[in-house]
């Protein structure tokens, strides 16, 4: 009874996390499959499940516009912002880790606090700050604006995950003769690896699909995915093949990358909330 | 090898004063032990030492030279902590090495160091594994190794056992104590085993509340407290407290009256003690003799026979407890009258503040 | 305590090598973000007391509060205040509530669990203007979308659900996007319970409805705490979203302050009218921050 009783929870639970997983992954699923549709098929009622998969589609996005470059400044921009942050981060976090004052707290909460200001809010000081400078339509401007936004996420992250590092190996290290910097980049560092890569991941990934000062701060030099996508938008909006196309070549990449590195990612996330 | 000293040494955390001025001096080959109740200060002291806290007042002087602002990696010391405190992600031998690599040792003198070390402490075979591959005992090993290895003019060690299983525990004292032999390091040790201070300290220091209580050989503590806080804390199990009302004393002793009447001389000096003083007696329960008959008389409350020992919990006509070592095979009962005999010269007095008196005559253990 | 202590103030030589040490290392991050948060503000202040039209330059000089008193008193404004909180409201109450059932179903062992979890987590990783695409035309248009050929499939009729119930679908699609962080989080926190307490709940004869109320919950305050600071970090500046589907429309049914700055900006090029409306949001982003500050702040110090 109590056998049976199990069993059929079990059936329950693994029709309800299947339904419920291919519900919200079917969207996804759905831009996939039509990408390898004509345009007809595409827009065929009732939508075909089955079809002769064509790559007409992607054959008419690559020729319309210049994948490669806007790939390439969207790996450029999310890159560098990541790799500036996080060396920007490292000290901060260290120093708030390990070096705690009676302002620690107040200033990581000041640090989360900038980034809740919204990014509308500056759009045209920005704007005007980066043409003077001429940083408009650069991938450097991008990237600096990516590396702001982030810095105060990746200081926490890189904050909770130095907090997890038992001080009494940092304090061997010291008492091995190491001075300040042998400690962080010889102790601390190796040890905190797999935080800093899963805050690198995050920070990536952010960057990414950052779609607001990406496409108000730059137009055709620098623009990166996300203005190649909206350029598939509004007008042809209707061409769904070439449209799911275009959407599949900007998401492909990283959502690849997110999938492999969940594990890692997940980790990170947390913020120190989970033990 | 070195000399320590401390001079009135004090630490304030936040308003907070943890160490209250301690002045200490520790000599070449000494083995020190800081032991007290856990918040006592034991660790801050010797943290304050290895330059990993801040002094904040007062002097420290390692070889005659003050250290007060001196990086803990230029002090000349070497820690072996609590965890241990491995780099998770260095290898044995790496970790022993790490120490030396950044003082600039050449790499032939390095590996026939810690060759040398990794020999005496049988970790020859780990020596290219990660320490999450390791036991506790051989991680402990390779804690002490990376101290040793690095020759230091003191050796530090905070409460180093204390993460061991109860058997691993005893062999790893005996082990130090061997080690400490053959190096004849000064060393300063921090726990609050009393048997790892007993048996491994040439010179203890009890402190309690950043105040140093006492400081002496282990003897010396067992046969001579200070205080009642010391008499209380080294022993166990602990020595036997109950008033008494003093009655007067000579050079040879001072007499004492029991609560059921009876009177004790106990050979300690009472110089400048009024008749009629409450004070406290306190006698050791090794020391207490059981007798069929006689004064002192109470019931047998609880019985615990540990087979070599049997602790017999005395419940006396006053209410107080009084507990009895004695011989494994006694034939007592629980709810059993029985009497006790105080030998007077293993009795202790002290004075309403807490203090010993002194005794007339040292013990010639603790001379 | 215990981590009160193992993390106490390392020491240097002096306490005061140390603060300068932590202060040193600290500055650069506090710097660039001091000035990234000063500089633009200031200047977003300055250019809302200008009249300042970018089409015509005829129209300068100081404004005074006019910039304010146009936005404050523009039902457009209140519209989109409101909006914007629905917003984020709606998308907290719908991932959160969503994602703490999707935990507790995938913490189940079931066939194919891993590869579940990884589709649901999948549209984390999907940029918001392809999301919003996506939904807007494969899944929901009126005539080709999958959705409206299910509901002819059942014989009802498909539904414009984005001239229809342009707020609320906004608001679905964003929850769409947000759902898998918080069941990213929430997951790993019900994987962490203690197995022993789940067991003891089980030993006191708690059914599972008791067991989720009284120990699984519980132990997942924390965590939902942090989903809502960052999620709400997020919310509050939603645009892409709107942008490319409903573009605020119809009407400002759907506007929210980020795009209806956005459309004062770079739509009418009222420079004026659009820094008021940044220095609006910025205080009301900082009514918010400041109580959720206050409820994440406990985790801080964990």
């Amino acid at each position: 009874m109590a056998l049976k009783a199990k069993t059929s929870t079990r059936i329950g639970v693994t029709i309800l996390g299947w339904g419920i997983a291919l519900w919200l992954f079917f969207p996804i699923f759905w831009m996939i499959l039509t990408s390898f549709k004509s345009e007809v098929q595409a827009i065929s009622t009732p939508p075909k499940l089955f079809f002769m998969p064509t790559l007409s589609s992607y054959a008419e996005v690559f020729e319309r516009a210049n994948y490669w470059h806007f790939a390439l400044n969207t790996v450029t921009v999310s890159v560098a912002a990541t790799a500036i942050a996080i060396a920007l981060a490292v000290p901060a976090a260290y120093s708030m880790a390990f070096m705690p004052s009676k302002r620690t707290r107040g200033t990581l909460l000041w640090m989360l606090s900038t980034r809740m200001l919204p990014p509308v809010g500056v759009l045209v000081p920005i704007y005007i700050l980066a043409r003077n400078t001429h940083l408009l339509d650069t991938c450097t401007g991008l990237a600096i604006v990516d590396m702001l936004t982030n810095l105060p996420i990746i200081v926490w992250m890189l904050y909770t995950f130095f907090r997890e590092v038992p001080a009494p190996i940092l304090e061997a290290g010291r008492m091995d003769g190491a001075t300040r910097w042998q400690e962080m980049t010889m102790v601390l560092l190796p040890l905190a690896l797999p935080g800093i890569a899963s805050t690198a991941l995050l920070s990536l990934i952010l960057c990414w699909n950052e779609a607001f000062w990406s496409l108000n701060l730059t137009s055709s030099h620098a623009a990166p995915l996300t203005a190649f996508i909206a350029s598939f938008s509004s007008p042809e909006g209707l061409f769904f093949g070439k449209l799911s196309a275009a959407s599949t070549l900007a998401v492909a990449p990283i959502l690849v990358f997110g999938w492999i590195s969940q594990k890692q990612l997940v980790r990170g996330l947390t913020f120190g909330a989970v033990k | 090898m070195a000399t320590v000293e401390l001079k009135n040494l004090r630490k304030t955390y936040l308003t907070e004063e943890i160490i209250k001025g301690i002045s200490l001096s520790i000599e070449e080959h000494e083995f020190v032990v800081f032991v007290g109740p856990s918040g006592c200060g034991k660790s801050t002291l010797l943290r304050m030492i290895a330059g990993l806290e801040d002094i904040t007042s007062g002097d420290l002087l390692i070889d005659g030279q003050r250290v007060n602002d001196v990086e803990p990696g230029k002090r000349g010391l070497a820690m072996v902590f609590q965890s241990y405190a491995l780099y998770p992600h260095m290898n044995v031998y790496k970790n022993m090495e790490f120490g030396l690599k950044l003082s600039g040792m050449p790499e032939a003198e390095r590996r026939a160091k810690i060759e040398n070390v990794a020999r005496t402490l049988q970790l020859e075979p780990y020596l290219n594994h990660k320490p999450g591959q390791l036991s506790g005992g051989q991680r402990q090993r390779v804690a002490i190794g990376r101290a040793i290895v690095r020759n230091p003019k003191v050796f530090l060690f905070d409460e180093p056992l204390s993460n061991l299983d109860a058997a691993l525990r005893g062999q790893m004292r005996v082990e130090l104590s061997a080690l400490h032999r053959k190096l004849g390091a000064t060393t300063i040790y921090v726990t609050h085993d009393q048997v790892e201070a007993m048996t491994m300290a040439d010179k203890i220091v009890v402190l309690q509340k950043g105040v140093v209580e006492q400081i002496g050989s282990p003897l010396e503590l067992y046969h001579h407290p200070r205080n009642l806080f010391v008499a209380r804390f080294i022993g166990s199990p602990p020595m036997n407290f109950f008033s008494a009302i003093f009655q007067g004393g000579d050079a040879a002793g001072s007499s004492v009256q029991l609560r059921d009447g009876s009177t004790l001389y106990v050979p300690v000096t009472s110089p400048g003690l009024l008749p009629g003083t409450k004070v406290t007696v306190g006698i050791r329960p090794e020391h207490v003799e059981l007798a069929s008959s006689g004064p002192n008389s109470g019931v047998v409350e609880v019985i615990e026979r540990l087979g070599a020992i049997t602790l017999v919990h005395v419940r006396m006509p006053d209410g107080e407890i009084i507990v009895v070592q004695t011989d494994g095979a006694v034939l007592t009962d629980v709810n059993s009258p029985i009497s006790l005999t105080l030998p007077p010269r293993n009795c202790h007095l002290f004075a309403p503040d807490g203090l010993a008196f002194e005794a007339c005559h040292r013990h010639p253990l603790a001379a | 305590m215990q981590a009160v202590l193992e993390h106490s103030p390392p020491a240097g030589a002096t306490a005061r090598t140390t603060k300068r040490t932590g202060f040193l290392l600290l500055s650069p991050s506090v710097l660039i973000l001091l000035v990234w948060s000063i500089v633009p503000l200031i200047m977003t202040l300055w250019y809302s007391l200008q009249n300042y039209n970018l089409v015509d330059p005829t129209l300068h000089g100081f404004a005074g509060i006019d910039n304010y008193w146009y936005l404050l008193t523009d039902p457009d404004f209140l519209h989109a205040l409101l909006n914007t909180l629905v917003l984020v409201a709606g998308v907290l109450v719908i991932s959160i509530g969503g994602a703490t059932l999707l935990a507790v179903l995938y913490d189940q062992e079931f066939f194919g669990r891993g590869i579940a979890r990884i589709m649901v987590i999948s549209p984390f990783f999907i940029m918001p203007t392809v999301s919003a695409l996506l939904w807007k035309n494969l899944m929901l248009h009126p005539i080709y979308g999958v959705y409206s050929a299910m509901m002819r499939a059942v014989g009802l009729t498909p539904i414009d659900w984005l001239a229809r119930f342009p707020l609320m679908t906004v608001m679905m699609i964003v929850a769409w996007e947000w759902l898998p962080f918080a069941v990213l989080i929430l997951l790993t926190a019900v994987q962490s319970l203690d197995g022993e307490q789940r067991e003891a709940a089980r030993m006191d004869g708690a059914g599972p409805i008791a067991r989720f109320r009284y120990i699984i919950l519980p132990h997942l305050g924390r965590a939902i705490s942090v989903v809502v600071m960052i999620e709400t970090i997020y919310l509050l500046t939603i645009f892409a979203e709107i942008s490319v589907t409903t573009a605020g429309g119809p009407g400002v049914a759907s506007t929210n302050l980020a795009y209806l700055i956005y459309s004062r900006a770079l739509l009418q090029f009222d420079v004026g009218g659009a820094s008021a409306g940044g220095v609006v949001a910025i205080v009301i982003a900082n009514i918010v921050a400041i109580f959720l500050v206050r409820a994440v702040a406990r985790n801080l110090e964990a």
